[in-house]
């Protein structure tokens, strides 16, 4: 049964107050390469290493099946000031 | 290397206590096997647990994490990597050991660092050069620039 991208919206969703999530399928399909993106006032005051040690442990199941996968934790603070980065230089 | 310390005691477990039922003797890594990890991560300043070798990384991820500590000039006897999928026990008993679910893994002083997007987003924000400075793994930048201006 592959992990499907809502599947791993709707877990992130449940567990994680977030403001942004973005889950990108980079498999072409089969369900097993998977990028997300994560803002969320959740991971404020927490280094990068602990935000991801949360995602992991909320997607514990379904990193375990799927080959691939990278993460992104922000919190909203860095999510706007990412965003305004972006569009300085654009 | 590892694979001599680790296979025979590792393999003695898996096949261990009858009495144990099997999902607790996959959470539990023995203390053994937990030593043997041990060893390998105070072993060597930076410690990194890989898919394939430096000069065949069989993995992307892993590819990518190497080329980063090559950029940064980390030199090879400050080094050690553990290719995984030379061992299945290693392979399993890493992620118990670090509690993180993927390979590649870099350790640094014995302290887990993190996995790809965490090396590569410490790369990108300087934090990487500051870590690996200040555990000696690679010269000072003002002081690689005293050494170059005394030497000319």
């Amino acid at each position: 049964m592959p992990v499907t991208q809502e599947e791993l919206e709707a877990v992130i969703r449940a567990a994680i107050q977030v403001t942004y999530v973005n889950v990108e399928d980079n498999s072409g399909g089969c369900g097993e390469k998977y990028a997300v993106l994560i803002v969320s006032k959740d991971f404020e005051g927490k280094t990068t290493l602990a935000r991801h040690r949360m995602v992991n442990e909320v997607l514990k199941t379904q990193i375990a099946q799927i080959h691939a996968f990278t993460q992104k934790t922000l919190t909203p603070q860095q999510w706007e000031d990412s965003q305004k980065a972006s569009n300085a230089t654009s | 290397m590892f694979r001599h310390i680790s296979r025979l005691p590792l393999a003695a477990l898996t096949r261990g206590s009858p009495r144990a039922t099997s999902s607790v003797l996959r959470r539990l890594l023995s203390s053994e096997a937990r030593a043997h990890i041990q060893n390998a991560i105070d072993a060597s300043p930076l410690v990194l647990f890989m898919k394939g070798t430096p000069d065949l990384p069989q993995c992307g991820f892993s590819r990518a994490v190497i080329q980063v500590l090559d950029l940064h000039g980390v030199p090879p006897e400050k080094m050690r990597t553990y290719n995984v999928l030379e061992d299945p026990e290693l392979r399993n008993g890493i992620k118990e050991f670090s509690e993180w679910p993927t390979v590649p893994q870099l350790y640094v002083k014995s302290e887990f660092i993190g996995g790809c997007d965490i090396v590569l987003g410490m790369h990108q924000s300087g934090e990487l050069e500051d870590l690996l400075e200040k555990h000696s793994i690679i010269p000072k930048a003002d002081e690689e620039a005293a050494a170059r201006a005394t030497s000319s």
